[in-house]
């Protein structure tokens, strides 16, 4: 009946390869290397709170929600349509879903370049119609836009794929009962898709909260979010100690987050048992 | 009906969004031209430029080869945890989930950052340096939660009862595993290798952090095209990797829907 060995394997491969070096990233953020030997230190966290960093961290948290929001709204009609009569046949729509994750988002990202960017496609289109070009290219809408393009099937998914295992007769009961559509929504769909929704906007959350190439390449060299602060720290700079320290206070944010999260799905697995 | 040709317009308009740059991605491949800008007439040069270069078909090669084999080790361990930790109690399954989300919440460049740490640490005593190993290793330890997370709504939507009637009646609890909550959580467990597969190609950050000098993937090879300007022959490149995956794509949505005849549509 127990089965929970199942998971053994995997423990022992968390352990080595997500708990050790998170253990490891801890050590780099304390500590600092004296002539006396490895010792105890707060100086890398500190600097995190000077202005310049503090304004790179808030800028990245709200450009992040604000692509989540989006593809929330954009994804869960999509999802609904996706998983409703007509469409459930079609399993070669949810499939072009998944196609354009298959290409590159470095590739995507550039393709975007060349719509967004001076003479690209968007300008020409706007000259066509004698209209003034739009500098949107290295804007925070052109990071914005790059970011829902590439995670908003990363949110379709997961609530796709729990809409489809649902029980299609609890909402007919529902109707049979008179409930009209939108109460139906409210009451039955909603609720038994909230784990969908759940792992939807922690997929697209975090990746958009550290990215750096959309920035880099869609918000222009100047534009810097907290992943260039990293990337820089370690690549360019090569101080490793300021570098884990940012990473972990980019993970301890991301933890409160994810706490919070949690909550939510908690709440509504109780209401998904019946 | 106007809400089905409004609900049409809106998945048209999705489709758009998302195939447009990847079309003009695919049509300028063919450009004879330097620039995206500009269409200065048809050319195969960038096709016939991208197979003599050996940088290219290694790279091609390595994430290939990743993404293949971490899709795979990960789809198994991670669909066995998936099985293990929804029999867990309330607290330890708790604390297995939330160390489950952790890569998935923690930031790929974090993941990365800290994987490189630990490969540079070990390598004193384990002797293997940065390379297309320590980025395999890497590829399955960022996949394996996405199969969880694939795999877990749909156990926790399993009616428990099946599984009981089948032990009742005589099935091992392996053999029940087999014939009852496996075919079940199908769906989960494509959707897992198929995520899997898809982010070990798309990855880039944690691939960057962990791999070394001269082991490079696609998406690395793109990054360091990119700084100095991209070259249509990663056009050319992409389309060709675009059109190998949409037709392996068709080849498994044929094999698993006539695996998967479907019973419950049936009834309706």
């Amino acid at each position: 009946m127990r089965r929970t060995y199942y998971a053994y394997p995997y423990l022992v491969w968390m352990a080595i390869f997500i708990v050790v070096p998170l253990f490891l990233l801890l050590f780099y953020t304390f500590t600092v290397t004296t002539e006396e030997g490895i010792r105890f230190t707060l100086q890398h966290i500190n600097r995190i709170w000077e202005p310049i960093y503090l304004t790179v961290l808030l800028r990245s948290i709200l450009l992040a929600l604000i692509c989540t929001v989006i593809c929330l709204l954009i994804g869960y009609p999509v999802a609904l349509i996706l998983s409703g009569k007509e469409y459930s046949q079609n399993k070669i729509l949810a499939l072009l879903f998944v196609i354009p994750m298959w290409i590159n988002f470095l590739v995507r990202t550039y393709a975007w370049m060349n719509l967004l960017g001076k003479n690209g496609v968007i300008d020409m289109v706007m000259n066509f119609l004698h209209l003034p070009s739009l500098q949107l290219l290295y804007t925070d809408y052109a990071v914005v836009l790059g970011m829902v393009y590439n995670f908003l099937p990363f949110m379709v998914l997961p609530i796709y794929s729990v809409l489809t295992k649902m029980d299609k007769s609890i909402i007919e009961a529902a109707q049979d009962l008179g409930a009209d559509y939108i109460t139906v929504l409210k009451r039955i769909i909603v609720p038994l898709s909230m784990p969908g929704v759940i792992s939807g906007i922690t997929m697209v959350f975090m990746p958009a909260v550290t990215t750096f190439i959309i920035s880099r390449l869609l918000g222009g060299g100047q534009y810097i979010l907290i992943g260039n602060l990293i990337e820089q720290q370690f690549i360019v700079v090569g101080d490793w100690h300021f570098g884990s320290a940012i990473s972990f206070v980019l993970t301890i944010i991301i933890l409160i987050t994810m706490g919070i999260m949690r909550k939510y799905d908690k709440d509504y697995e109780g209401g998904a048992i019946w | 009906m106007v809400g089905r040709v409004i609900k049409r317009i809106y998945l048209y308009l999705i489709f758009l969004f998302l195939y447009a740059p990847i079309v003009l991605l695919v049509v300028y491949s063919f450009n004879e031209s330097r620039s995206m800008g500009r269409w200065r007439g048809f050319t195969l040069k960038w096709y016939a430029e991208l197979f003599k270069d050996t940088e290219v078909l290694r790279a091609l090669y390595n994430t290939l080869a990743v993404a293949v084999l971490s899709a795979v080790i990960a789809t198994v361990i991670g669909t066995a945890a998936a099985i293990g930790i929804h029999e867990m109690g309330r607290i330890k399954k708790a604390i297995v989930m939330n160390l489950t989300y952790l890569p998935v919440i923690n930031p790929d460049i974090v993941t990365g950052v800290s994987l490189m740490l630990l490969f540079v640490f070990t390598k004193s005593f384990t002797g293997i340096g940065l390379g297309f190993f320590t980025m395999l290793l890497a590829h399955i330890t960022f996949n394996i939660p996405y199969v969880i997370l694939s795999v877990m709504p749909k156990l926790k939507q399993l009616d428990r009862h099946i599984y009981e009637a089948a032990l009742d009646l005589g099935a091992t609890p392996f053999y029940a595993l087999r014939k009852i909550i496996i075919p079940q959580i199908m769906p989960g467990i494509v959707t897992g290798l198929l995520l899997a597969f898809t982010l070990s190609i798309d990855d880039f950050v944690i691939s960057f952090f962990t791999t070394g000098s001269g082991v490079s993937n696609i998406a690395i090879y793109v990054y360091s095209m990119a700084r100095r300007g991209i070259n249509p022959k990663i056009n050319a490149l992409s389309t060709i990797m675009f059109v190998t995956v949409l037709a392996l794509l068709l080849i498994v949505n044929k094999r698993v829907s006539k695996d998967n005849p479907k019973p419950k549509e049936d009834m309706r």
